[in-house]
């Protein structure tokens, strides 16, 4: 398999994978499966990125779309356990994970 | 020539079974089962790095996303009892919106990828632990590196916060 077919093959699931993420955070009502949804977007970006560093190199920055993925690695740990701590809490103020129920800031 | 065609035939397996997976997640109600098949996305993007070449991302994803980051899931999932979404969630014409703008989105991107074109020559691509360990405590990302390790302590004591109950404010 050459680079271009693998580059290009992993761009177009990165796209995929993308596209299930917005379907999953537009359609569900689970806060926590639009919170996965979140999750999966992520690590479709990752993947795009992984994919380009193989077609740069490792003399052209290929390295540097390493570190980036390390620090969005870093950077959706830390968000996770925020919003899953914001999960508790809403649950145990409105008793449910329907999204629809969270609207107190709604104007 | 035979690894060759092997990696190709294990890229695509892993590609499909990401994307079934995925399918799987987000058009499942019960968010437990959401949170088990997304861990087969997770492990099939693993294989898919080191495929690429990136080994020490392949085990993060592993470690971090596939054993830290789900284990918090399903226990929030466990602690929370939850269970399937019990109403009807979404109207057909919500659904039908959503499906086309979405559909257009990846018709969008997929044209930009589709149209690129990788005209680099191919060269042998392995970013081992070595290589990124020492682009990522490179001058570069010094400030970047010191700034995620505030972040961690900050999300830390959110976390505590956040999730901690009421009646617990009073011993402080």
């Amino acid at each position: 398999m050459t680079t271009a077919a693998l580059v290009s093959s992993s761009l177009l699931l990165s796209a995929g994978l993308f596209t299930l993420g917005v379907v999953g955070v537009l359609l569900r009502r689970n806060v926590i499966t639009v919170f996965l949804s979140i999750e999966l977007m992520l690590n479709a970006v990752n993947l795009a990125f992984i994919g380009l560093s193989r077609y740069w190199g490792v003399e052209d920055g290929g390295l540097d779309a390493q570190v980036l993925v390390f620090f969005v690695l870093t950077v959706a740990a830390a968000e996770a356990a925020v919003g899953l701590a914001i999960v508790i809490g809403l649950h145990r103020h409105k008793d449910t994970l329907d999204v629809d129920a969270f609207d107190l800031l709604k104007w | 020539m035979n690894l060759e065609v092997l990696n190709s035939i294990l890229f695509y397996f892993f590609a499909a079974l990401a994307l079934v997976s995925a399918l799987y997640m987000v058009s499942q109600r019960n968010p437990t089962y959401s949170a088990f098949s997304f861990i087969v996305t997770l492990v099939s993007l693993s294989v898919i790095y080191a495929l690429l070449g990136s080994p020490f991302i392949a085990v993060l994803q592993i470690v971090v996303y596939a054993g830290a980051i789900m284990v918090l899931f399903l226990f929030v999932l466990m602690l929370l009892n939850v269970k399937a979404e019990d109403r009807v969630p979404e109207s057909g014409r919500l659904r039908a919106l959503v499906l086309v703008l979405a559909l257009a989105f990846l018709a969008q991107v997929g044209t930009v990828f589709a149209r690129a074109r990788f005209t680099r020559p191919d060269t042998h691509f392995w970013a081992a632990t070595r290589e990124v360990a020492i682009v990522l405590f490179s001058e570069k990302y010094v400030y970047v590196f010191e700034a995620t390790s505030v972040l961690i302590l900050a999300a830390l004591v959110g976390a505590i916060v956040l999730a901690r109950r009421d009646d617990a404010k009073k011993d402080v």
